[in-house]
C-alpha cells in the first residue's frame, strides 16, 4: 500500500478508536448526567480529561500533512549540516596567512582601452591565444578584438538586444553568444573579412528564459549554459542536442564556471536564490551547495587549483568557498563598498582576486589575508564583466560605459 | 595581522548580520549628514546679488562618509567617489550644475528632499518631463533658461505629444501658478530640488543614468507594487504600463517529491568527508606560494609583460616548440601540469615511447579526445578505443582492475561519452604514481630542466633593464 494511503488509514483508525473512547467516556451513564450535559461528573471534568479530549479531537481533525513533516525534516538536516561544517572550523584562513609576506604596492594601469561598442558591455571572454577577446553588449553587437592592437577583427549583430553571454571556443575558430533570445548561438569565425558571419550562425541551446552565461567545455563541440529559467544545461554543438540538464536552483541562474581540472567533470553555478552549486556534469546531480550570501550571486570563478571557488554578489561582498572544507572560508568586504560585485576572477596563482563592482570600481583582494590591496578607478559606469587572460599577464574589464579596459 | 585588517574583518563579520542594500546605506548616511548636532553644517551663503539658502560645501568631505565608523581608513579619492555616486543617485546636488558629482573644490551642495529620493520608486513619464520643461519656459527666463539639451528634449516632446499638448500646457500653467504663490526662498530651494530630480531621471547627455537597471534583475524588482505616480498629478490614462513591472512570481512551494530529493541531498552532504580548516588553509597557501613565480601580477615575466612593454617576445617564446626552463619546472608540480601543456604532453609521450610503455597515456588522451567529439561520432570512437586498448588481443593493451574492466565492457555495449570513465580514472591514478614520477626523474626531463638554466643566466646579466625581481617590492 502506498505510504500516503497507509498514513490515512492509520489516522482514520486512530480517529475511530479515539472517538469511540471519548464516546464511551462521555456516555458512561454512571458518571454523567445527560440532562445536565456531558462531563457533569467532577471526575470527568478535570483539566486532564479536557486535555485528552482536545488532543483526540485535534488529531482526528488534522489532514495528512506530509509536506509539513518533510519540510521540517529537510530544515533539520540542513541545520545539522551547518553544525557539522562548523565543527571543523578550527582556524581562520587569514590567521594562517599571517605567516606569509604581505603584498606590496601594486601599479596597475589601463594598458589598452577598447572602444567600439555603442552601448553597455555585458560580457567578455578571452581567446586561448592570450590576446584576442570577444565581447557582447546591450545593443546586440558581438565584437571580436585583437586586444593587443585594439583592432576589431569581427563584428556580428545579434537579432536580440541584451546579449548577456559570450564565449570564445578553445580552438579560437568560433564564438558563442546569447541573451534575451533565450538561445545560445555559435558563430564560426572566418578569416575572410567579407564573409557574412551571421549567415553561418548555428543555434545550439534553447532555454525558456534569458541566457545568462555560456562556456565551451574543453572542446568546440560542447557548450555549457545557464539561464534565467533556473537551469543549466550541457549541449552538443553539432546537433543542438541537450546532453545533460541541471536542476536545483530555485531562481534564475546568473553565472557558471568550469572546474580547471584535466580529469574533473564538474562546474559551479550561482543564482538569484543566493545559492552556489557544484554539479557533476556526468550525472546532472548537484554534489555540493553553499548558501551564505545575502543577495543574488552574480559571478562565480574557480580558484586555479580547482579546490575552491569565489563568488561575487549584490550584497557587496565576495566570498571564497573551499570544496574540501565544504564551507565558506573567507569574506572580502569593506564598509565603504556598498554596491554589488558583478564579476570576479583570480590571478594565475590564486593570490589575487579581482572584483568588478556596480560602483564603477575594481577592487583587488589578497585572497589569503582577506585585505584589499588596491582599488582601480577608470570606468565611468558599472563594471559588468571581468576576466583574467589565459596566461595571467593582464585582466580585462567591460563596463556599462561602453568600453573595455585591459589592466596590467 | 594589522589592526586595520582585524577591524576590517570584524567589520565584515558584523555587516553580514546587519546586511542592508546600498539604498538603505546611502539614506542612512544622508540622515547622519543632516543630523542637526553631528552632521554637516548647512548655511545660507551670501553671493553677489542674492543669498543662497540651505547649502553645504565639501572642503572636508570625510563628512560624506558618515557611514564609516572610522573615516581614516578611507582615502580621499574613494570618499569623493562614493560621494559622487550618492549625488548621482540623487541624494544631494551641486546648486549650479546639472552634472551630479562631488568635488573638493568649494562648490556648494544642497540636500534633496526625501520626497524625491530613489526609494520612492520614481519612474517619471515623459509627460511629466514635458510639463516640467514647459513650466520652466513660463517662469523667470533669466534664472531658469533651458540648457541646450533641455531645449532639444522639449522640442522632441512637443512633436511626440502634439495632440495632448494643450493639456500639458494647462498643467504647466497650473504648476507655475502654484510655484508663484510660494515664498521666494522656498521657491529657490524647491526649484533646485526639482531640477536635481530631473537631472537624475533625464540626465545630461553623457552622464550616467543611475536609474538604469540590469534587465536580469528588473523583472524581479523588489517592489512589484510600484505605483506609477505622476510628479505633477497627471491622470492615469496618459500613462502606459511598463512591461518590466510584472510582479515577481510567488516563490513556488516545494512539492513532496522535491522535498524528498532535498532530504536525500542533505543526508548525502552529511555523509561527506570534510577536511579541517587548518589543513585546507595550508593547502591554499602552498599552492599560491608554488605558483607565485608564474603569476605575472606577482613576479615580472621574463623578458617582459607584453601588455606593459608592447613586446610580444614572451608569447613567441611560449608558442615555440622549445620550452623554457620555468615552463619545464612547472611540469614538475604535478601530473596535471604535464597533461595541460601540449609540449609537456608531447615530451611525456616521447619519454614513454622510448620505454615502450606509452599505451596508458595514449589511452588517457584518446578518452579525453572522445569526450570532445560531437555526440554523433561517439559510438564509432568508443569501438575504436575498445579495439585498440581493451579488447582481448588489443594491440596497445592496458591493464585495468577487473571491476573497471567489467563495467567498461558493459558500457561499450551502449556507448556514451563516459563509457571509459572508470578505466580512465584507474589509468590516471596509475600514471600519476608510476609513469609520471619516472618521467620527472628521467634524464630527458632533467636535461630539459638544466639546458635552459645556463641560457637564462646569461640573459639575466645581459639585460639590466629586466632584472628578475618580484614585482611587488615596495619601491
Amino acid at each position: 500500500m502506498e505510504p500516503q494511503l497507509q498514513g490515512q488509514v492509520i489516522r482514520q483508525l486512530f480517529f475511530l478508536i479515539g472517538a469511540t473512547s471519548v464516546n464511551s467516556i462521555l456516555l458512561r451513564k454512571d458518571l454523567c448526567s445527560c440532562r445536565k450535559g456531558m462531563l457533569s461528573s467532577p471526575h470527568q471534568n478535570t483539566p486532564r480529561h479536557r486535555e485528552i479530549l482536545c488532543f483526540l479531537v485535534e488529531m482526528a481533525a488534522q489532514p495528512s500533512d506530509t509536506l509539513a513533516t518533510l519540510k521540517t525534516e529537510s530544515e533539520t538536516l540542513k541545520t545539522k549540516l551547518e553544525e557539522e561544517r562548523a565543527k571543523l572550523h578550527d582556524v581562520e584562513l587569514h590567521q594562517v596567512a599571517e605567516k606569509i609576506e604581505a603584498l606590496g604596492q601594486f601599479v596597475m594601469k589601463t594598458r589598452r582601452a577598447l572602444k567600439g561598442h555603442g552601448n553597455k558591455v555585458l560580457c567578455l571572454d578571452w581567446c586561448k591565444d592570450k590576446r584576442r577577446i570577444v565581447s557582447s553588449s546591450q545593443d546586440g553587437k558581438v565584437i571580436v578584438w585583437d586586444a593587443f592592437t585594439t583592432n576589431k577583427e569581427h563584428a556580428v549583430t545579434m537579432p536580440c538586444t541584451w546579449v548577456m553571454a559570450c564565449a570564445y571556443a578553445p580552438s579560437g575558430c568560433a564564438v558563442a553568444c546569447g541573451g534575451l533570445d533565450n538561445k545560445c548561438s555559435v558563430y564560426p569565425l572566418s578569416l575572410d573579412k567579407n564573409e557574412n558571419l551571421a549567415a553561418k550562425k548555428k543555434s545550439v541551446a534553447m532555454h525558456t528564459n534569458y541566457l545568462s552565461a555560456c562556456c565551451f567545455t574543453n572542446s568546440d563541440m560542447q557548450i555549457l549554459t545557464s539561464s534565467g529559467d533556473g537551469t543549466c544545461a550541457l549541449w552538443d554543438v553539432e546537433s543542438g542536442q541537450m546532453l545533460q540538464s541541471f536542476h536545483g536552483h530555485a531562481a534564475d541562474v546568473l553565472c557558471l564556471d568550469l572546474a580547471p581540472s584535466e580529469t574533473g567533470n564538474t562546474f559551479v553555478s550561482g543564482g538569484c536564490d543566493k545559492k552556489s552549486c557544484v554539479w557533476d556534469m556526468r550525472t546532472g546531480q548537484c554534489v555540493q551547495s553553499f548558501e551564505t550570501h545575502e543577495s543574488d550571486i552574480n559571478s562565480v570563478r574557480y580558484y586555479p587549483s580547482g579546490d575552491a571557488f569565489a563568488s561575487g554578489s549584490d550584497d557587496a561582498t565576495c566570498r571564497l568557498y573551499d570544496l574540501r572544507a565544504d564551507r565558506e572560508v573567507a569574506i572580502y568586504s569593506k564598509e565603504s563598498i556598498i554596491f554589488g560585485a558583478s564579476s570576479v576572477d583570480f590571478s594565475l596563482s590564486g593570490r589575487l582576486l579581482f572584483g568588478g563592482y556596480n560602483d564603477y570600481t575594481i577592487n583587488v583582494w589578497d585572497v589569503l589575508k582577506g585585505t584589499r590591496v588596491s582599488i582601480l578607478f577608470g570606468h565611468e559606469n558599472r563594471v559588468s564583466t571581468l576576466r583574467v587572460s589565459p596566461d595571467g599577464t593582464a585582466f580585462c574589464s567591460g563596463s556599462w560605459d561602453h568600453t573595455l579596459r585591459i589592466w596590467a | 595581522m594589522l589592526l586595520g585588517d582585524a577591524k576590517q574583518y570584524c567589520g565584515c563579520v558584523w555587516n553580514v548580520f546587519l546586511w542592508r542594500t546600498s539604498t538603505e546605506i546611502m539614506e542612512d548616511v544622508i540622515g547622519r549628514m543632516q543630523d542637526e548636532k553631528n552632521g554637516i553644517p548647512i548655511r545660507t551663503v551670501k553671493s553677489f546679488l542674492s543669498k543662497i539658502p540651505s547649502v553645504f560645501s565639501e572642503s572636508g568631505c570625510h563628512f560624506v562618509l558618515g557611514l564609516l565608523k572610522n573615516p581614516l581608513f578611507v582615502p580621499l579619492v574613494e570618499a569623493l567617489h562614493l560621494g559622487t555616486l550618492m549625488a548621482a543617485h540623487g541624494y544631494f546636488f551641486p546648486i549650479s550644475d546639472h552634472v551630479l558629482t562631488l568635488k573638493d573644490d568649494g562648490t556648494f551642495y544642497r540636500f534633496q528632499t526625501p520626497y524625491f529620493w530613489p526609494s520612492n520608486c520614481w519612474e517619471p513619464e515623459n509627460t511629466d518631463y514635458a510639463v516640467y520643461l514647459c513650466k520652466r519656459t513660463m517662469q523667470n527666463k533669466a534664472r531658469l533658461e533651458l540648457a541646450d539639451y533641455e531645449a532639444e528634449s522639449l522640442a522632441r516632446l512637443q512633436r511626440a505629444f502634439a495632440r495632448k499638448w494643450e493639456f500639458i500646457f494647462m498643467q504647466a500653467e497650473a504648476q507655475a501658478k502654484v510655484d508663484k504663490k510660494r515664498d521666494k526662498i522656498e521657491r529657490k530651494i524647491l526649484d533646485s530640488q526639482e531640477r536635481a530630480f530631473w537631472d537624475v531621471h533625464r540626465p545630461v547627455p553623457g552622464c550616467v543614468n543611475t536609474t538604469e537597471v540590469d534587465i536580469k534583475k528588473s523583472s524581479r524588482m523588489k517592489n512589484p507594487h510600484k505605483t506609477r505616480k505622476s510628479v505633477y498629478g497627471l491622470q492615469n490614462d496618459i500613462r502606459s504600463h511598463s512591461p518590466t513591472h510584472t510582479p515577481a512570481p510567488e516563490a513556488k512551494q516545494p512539492t513532496e517529491e522535491e522535498l524528498r530529493e532535498q532530504i536525500k541531498f542533505w543526508q548525502a552532504q552529511l555523509d561527506r568527508h570534510r577536511l579541517k580548516m587548518s589543513k585546507v588553509a595550508e593547502s591554499l597557501l602552498s599552492y599560491t606560494e608554488q605558483y607565485s613565480d608564474y603569476d605575472p601580477f606577482l613576479s615580472t615575466p621574463d623578458p617582459s609583460n607584453p601588455w606593459i612593454s608592447d613586446d610580444t617576445t614572451l608569447w613567441e617564446m611560449e608558442a615555440s616548440k622549445e620550452p623554457g626552463q620555468t615552463r619545464v619546472r612547472r611540469w614538475g608540480f604535478g601530473i596535471d601540469e604535464v597533461l595541460k601543456d601540449p609540449v609537456g604532453r608531447e615530451q611525456f609521450l616521447k619519454f614513454l615511447e622510448s620505454e615502450f610503455s606509452s599505451e596508458n597515456l595514449r589511452f588517457w588522451l584518446a578518452v579525453q579526445e572522445l569526450k570532445r567529439r560531437p555526440i554523433r561520432e561517439v559510438p564509432t570512437r568508443v569501438q575504436e578505443i575498445w579495439e585498440e586498448f581493451l579488447a582481448p588481443g588489443a594491440p596497445s593493451a592496458i591493464n585495468v582492475d577487473s571491476k573497471s574492466y567489467d563495467k567498461t565492457t558493459q558500457n561499450v555495449k551502449d556507448p556514451g561519452r563516459y563509457a571509459f570513465e572508470d578505466a580512465q580514472e584507474h589509468i590516471y591514478k596509475l600514471m600519476k604514481s608510476d609513469s609520471y614520477s619516472r618521467f620527472i626523474r628521467s634524464s630527458a626531463y632533467q636535461e630539459l630542466l638544466q639546458a635552459k638554466k645556463k641560457v637564462k643566466h646569461l640573459k639575466q646579466s645581459d639585460n639590466p633593464k629586466n632584472p628578475p625581481q618580484k614585482k611587488n617590492l615596495i619601491l
